[in-house]
């Protein structure tokens, strides 16, 4: 199971609205995954100089603030810290790699359970993933009222590994790359030590984190994103709907055996997907919309080529 | 004419109202604000005149026996599925694994067919308007297939007895599916079909493709394999 939606809008006057278009679609899917969501959402995007990172804590109480300063004092940088629940948007002046390595050196506890979790980086995405109905997810890291250009989110079903936020999508693997994906990959193992010999990192042994790192690993190396993923239907084995954001784009890109479901609409003002329509009907203009399956083994774009 | 409005009764609602009349009853309904749900005039069980105003999700019309059922927009996966008499028709365009192994009835699809359009089907009728996706026609066993437009790969792979008619092009054709004569018992059922599906199109641009039946008799030559 699983549901995956994204909505990109293509009129500018709409960004207020982009937090309550997505709401219900989200909340749609939330029957094809009742046990845990995860949103990214592009908006506010930091300066040339700057890297925004979205980090994690299983620790309501983890003081952000405090991690903040001391940030600030070791390397000398600039650090605003905003707390969304569970979460932190940090925007720093540092290089993205030296913070890295700050928050890894930084834990003294070994224990999975008390790490922070860098969900995501780049200029302008933020991600937010947490255990639970998607509804009260949402609702937690309050993006009803969020206005920015375009989100992605995934409801998941826990069906072969434990409901954790660490395995919920979306999974960023590089600037302001994010991935989600219904279905799964079969030679996942071999595509992540072949990365990780190029120097790409993981976080999990999760398969979709593959996917979207092998996107990353090959803008990385100069490919469009278009480019990307036509090496990508040629490489990924498995059965997969993705959809995809970068900083200004939005794609959407099925298998050549295309089980997974996925739908997609457009009008003048949005394109959304969603793995059911049900979760696109409740936007305005659905109804005259222009709605299709995207075709096996196709690539979809807007925004950038 | 009775209105249903699934955004106030939902698909509970519509379903049950529908199940729950005598099975001669030919009263029409009417169902607004279908929203994409699914499983919306499943199993529905008496000579009904159903119309839905928007696009349905998932299964719409399964096991339907006797209704016809029109939808005025696209619809999901599995849409007739195991249909066993009646009608559906679709002005839209319909995804994944449209008439799934159907036993009967008439359904009509007047926009494009997803992929396994048919997959299984047991002796229903599909006409479809535009073109169908791939693996359409896998393992089908009795019944018509009429395809307006193009088919994708894998055309009727594994069949057995459907007959598959197809005006534009083939990608390519599945296992044991072979084209075979248009004899003029062919012609006048695609002809019949056509008449009733009310699609404009001229039977003699058709082309006929069926089983080869190597794949599905026993043959002494293949023992070994055993």
């Amino acid at each position: 199971m699983c549901g995956i939606v994204g909505l990109y809008l293509k009129n500018s006057e709409l960004q207020a609205q982009l937090g309550s278009m997505f709401q219900p679609m989200l909340a749609e899917m939330s029957s094809r995954g009742p046990d845990s969501a995860g949103v990214a959402i592009y908006r506010n995007p930091v300066d040339s100089g700057q890297t925004k990172f979205s980090l994690a804590h299983n620790d309501p109480d983890f003081s952000w603030e405090t991690l903040g300063t001391e940030l600030a004092a070791t390397l000398q940088c600039s650090v605003s810290i905003k707390t969304v629940g569970t979460h932190c948007i940090l925007v720093t002046d540092a290089k993205e790699a030296k913070v890295v390595r700050w928050l890894k050196n930084s834990q003294s506890a070994p224990d999975v359970q008390a790490e922070i979790r860098i969900v995501g980086s780049g200029h302008s995405i933020e991600i937010f993933k947490e255990v639970g109905p998607p509804e009260k997810v949402y609702e937690q890291f309050n993006l009803g009222h969020a206005s920015g250009t375009h989100m992605i989110g995934h409801t998941r079903m826990a069906t072969e590994s434990a409901v954790t936020t660490a395995g919920s999508h979306p999974f960023a693997t590089g600037a302001d790359l994010c991935l989600v994906h219904n279905g799964s990959l079969s030679n996942h193992n071999i595509l992540r030590r072949n990365m990780e010999r190029e120097g790409i990192r993981f976080q999990t042994e999760n398969d979709t984190e593959v996917a979207g790192a092998y996107l990353t690993w090959k803008l990385r190396s100069g490919a469009t994103l278009r480019q990307a993923l036509e090496d990508g239907i040629r490489e990924l084995d498995g059965f997969y709907t993705f959809c995809i954001g970068t900083q200004n784009g939005f794609a959407v890109v099925r298998d050549p055996i295309a089980c997974k479901h996925a739908v997609l609409a457009e009008t003048d003002e949005w394109v959304a997907m969603a793995t059911e329509f049900r979760a696109i009907a409740n936007l305005r203009g659905s109804e005259n919309a222009e709605i299709w399956e995207p075709e096996p083994s196709t690539i979809y774009i807007w925004g950038e080529e | 004419m009775e209105i249903l409005d699934l955004e106030k009764i939902g698909v509970r609602g519509v379903n049950s109202t529908l199940h729950d009349l005598p099975q001669d009853s030919r009263q029409n309904f009417e169902i607004q604000n279908p929203q994409g749900q699914h499983s919306i005039a499943c199993g529905l069980d008496a000579p009904l005149i159903v119309e839905i105003k928007g696009h349905v999700g998932f299964y719409c019309g399964g096991m339907n026996k006797f209704a016809k059922i029109t939808v005025n927009g696209h619809a999901g996966v599995g849409l007739a599925e195991n249909m066993i008499s009646g009608n559906i028709r679709v002005t839209g365009n319909a995804s994944e694994s449209a008439g799934a192994t159907a036993h009967g009835g008439l359904l009509v699809i007047e926009g494009n067919a997803s992929s396994r359009c048919g997959i299984s089907m047991k002796g229903v009728d599909i006409v479809v308007g535009g073109s169908v996706g791939h693996m359409s026609g896998f393992m089908a066993q009795s019944g018509n297939l009429v395809i307006c437009g193009d088919a994708g790969e894998a055309l009727g792979d594994s069949i057995y007895e459907t007959k598959i008619f197809v005006r534009g092009e083939v990608s390519g054709l599945g296992a044991d599916c072979i084209e075979k004569e248009m004899t003029p018992e062919h012609f006048s059922k695609l002809s019949e079909l056509l008449v009733s599906s009310g699609l404009k199109a001229d039977p003699a641009d058709f082309r006929r493709y069926g089983s080869a039946r190597k794949l599905y008799n026993f043959d002494i030559d293949n023992a070994d394999a055993y």
